[in-house]
């Protein structure tokens, strides 16, 4: 293709956009108003993830050690545990340590009934608190510890807790929103696909007598489609682009509202930097990605090739 | 330049438009093609420049067969035919001037030589005040005279042109006749379907009359032979 047809294609693209005024509003704003839903349910999406990740990673396990164990059996245990491979961090908690955040936990009513304990007759064991790298695994590696004192036959290890149940709960729980939302967000997708279909094919048949024209003075149907195929694509950009600057810009309002006003919840939103370019990034490409398709499928559809 | 053997035509429909129809037109011919209503004029028309497809029979134009193209090859077979049309088929949002150039950079020509040439058909067509005209501000003649422009911008060897002057008054029939007969004159092979007795009778040229599908006249300098 010669270097001015390419020009010519473009500037073409770009003047049927300007041509078809209204035409061209519809589409951009068929896909402005679908990429916006879409943007809604990803900025929603991604807020249950981080939710869910903020969740999921507040679960630990709790290893309690027998009441005496000894300094060596604590640091044998504690090496037991760090060669497991799922295992991220494992900390000592000191019975000492132990006493203080319950004490702090507890508050003002705690500090009475707490009063008689000091560091001399503690009753709490000295014990461990391990984070996972993945939260699901939990339960695996719990039982990997059970394991390591099973093998031992001072028995070591009292008990291993990690919020048995509860934990599987929610682990079913943010699975299903994930996947909800996944749901919810594909199916939109496909409608707007279909409402973008329709306005171009609207567009396309608008335009029968230009194309029949083209045909007629020996354009080749590669010819005929290149412009469609820039203007979809134009569209496209202008469709996302202002679904990206009305989004951006509510949800900056959103975040900064909410962190007065709902600040009681300690439900904390997922701030302009998390979603800031996945967000710009998938609906930009969504977004041109639907207009390049639906005016091939539309002009294909149309030349019969 | 246009071979026909034994060439029918029957629609989707199972309407016979022509029927073993054999005919030939050289190089630089001048050719009306006249018959009543629904006879199969623009079937006839439409087969030269590859709208339709022959059912059956030969036909070649300008040395391709049009009967086995590819349709990849369509498009260049056009390049080298005119079409006018009753209703001129110009889009209304384009001057004149772009009009008859979207014919050029359609087939990809260079810029400059689009620019030149399409003043020089314009000019030729006695339009070139007109060139930023949009064809609402044009009369018919004009926008006939930019679509014969068109027509005639990429040399091609052949125009085929469907009642040309079937919306235009006598006096702008004339004008438009006349400009067909210099571009006939130039070197290019016309064939046009009419209905227009008086065009025929006085600008005499070889004449095929088509009657239910059939050519069952072809006749040098002839006459329109049907009464209005
Ligand atoms: N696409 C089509 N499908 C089915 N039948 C058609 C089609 N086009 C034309 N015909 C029929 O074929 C016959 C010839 O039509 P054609 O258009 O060639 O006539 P014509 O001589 O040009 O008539 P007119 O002088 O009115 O323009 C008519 O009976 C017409 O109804
Ligand atoms: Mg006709």
């Amino acid at each position: 293709m010669r270097s001015s047809t390419v020009i010519r294609h473009v500037r073409e693209g770009g003047k049927n956009v300007a041509r078809n005024g209204w035409m061209s509003f519809a589409s951009m704003s068929s896909i402005a108003i679908s990429l916006f839903i879409l943007g809604v349910f990803m900025l929603l999406a991604l807020n249950v993830n981080k939710l869910a990740n903020q969740l999921e990673s507040q679960v630990q396990i709790r290893v309690y050690m027998q009441v005496g164990a000894d300094q060596a059996k604590i640091q044998e245990v504690e090496r037991s545990i760090k060669r497991i491979p799922e295992v991220k961090v494992v900390k000592f908690v000191s019975k000492e340590e132990g006493l203080n955040q319950l004490r702090k936990s507890m508050g003002e009513e705690g500090k009475a009934a707490l009063d008689g304990y000091t560091n001399e007759n503690n009753p709490l064991p000295d014990a461990f608190e391990i984070e996972v790298f993945e939260p699901q695994k939990i339960s695996f590696v719990a039982k990997k510890v059970n394991a390591i004192n099973e093998l031992d036959s001072s028995k070591p290890i009292m008990s291993v807790k990690y919020g048995q149940g509860t934990v599987e709960k929610l682990f079913t729980i943010t699975n299903a929103v994930r996947n909800i939302g996944l749901f919810i967000v594909a199916g939109l997708a496909i409608m707007a696909m279909f409402l973008i279909s329709t306005t171009i094919k609207m567009t396309i048949i608008a335009r029968r007598r230009e194309i029949s024209i083209m045909k007629m003075v020996g354009a080749t149907n590669g010819f005929i489609r290149w412009p469609f195929f820039i203007e979809g694509a134009l569209i496209g950009i202008g469709g996302s682009a202002i679904t990206v600057a009305i989004l951006l810009y509510s949800y900056s309002k959103l975040i900064t509202t909410a962190k007065y006003d709902i600040g009681l919840f300690t439900i904390e939103l997922a701030t302009m930097k998390d979603v800031g370019w996945i967000l710009t990034g998938s609906i930009l490409v969504i977004g041109v990605l639907l207009g390049i398709w639906g005016s091939t499928v539309s002009v294909r559809k149309y030349l019969k090739v | 330049m246009i071979e026909m053997h034994d060439v029918w035509k029957t629609y989707a429909d199972g309407t016979v438009a022509l029927q073993a129809v054999n005919v030939v037109i050289d190089r630089n011919e001048f050719v009306y093609v006249v018959g009543p209503s629904g006879a199969g004029k623009s079937t006839f028309m439409k087969l030269i420049y590859r709208e339709e497809v022959p059912t059956k029979g030969q036909l070649s134009v300008n040395g391709f067969n049009i009967g086995k193209l590819k349709q990849r090859k369509i498009p260049y077979v056009r390049r080298n035919i005119g079409v006018i049309f009753q209703d001129y088929r110009l889009l209304p949002k384009l001057s004149a001037f772009e009009n008859i150039a979207f014919a050029m950079e359609v087939i990809e020509s260079p810029r400059r030589l689009i620019k030149r040439r399409t003043m020089e058909v314009l000019d030729l067509v006695g339009l070139k005040h007109k060139a930023a005209s949009l064809p609402a501000q044009l009369s018919g003649g004009e926008q006939q005279r930019v679509a014969i422009a068109r027509a005639i911008v990429n040399n091609p060897a052949v125009i085929v042109a469907d009642e040309p002057t079937g919306n235009l008054d006598p006096e702008t029939s004339s004008g438009i006749m006349k400009l067909l007969e210099e571009i006939n004159f130039r070197g290019t092979t016309i064939v046009m379907a009419t209905h227009n007795k008086e065009i025929v009778n006085s600008l005499r040229k070889r004449v095929l009359a088509i009657e239910n599908g059939l050519i069952v006249r072809d006749q040098q300098r002839g006459e329109y032979g049907y009464e209005v």
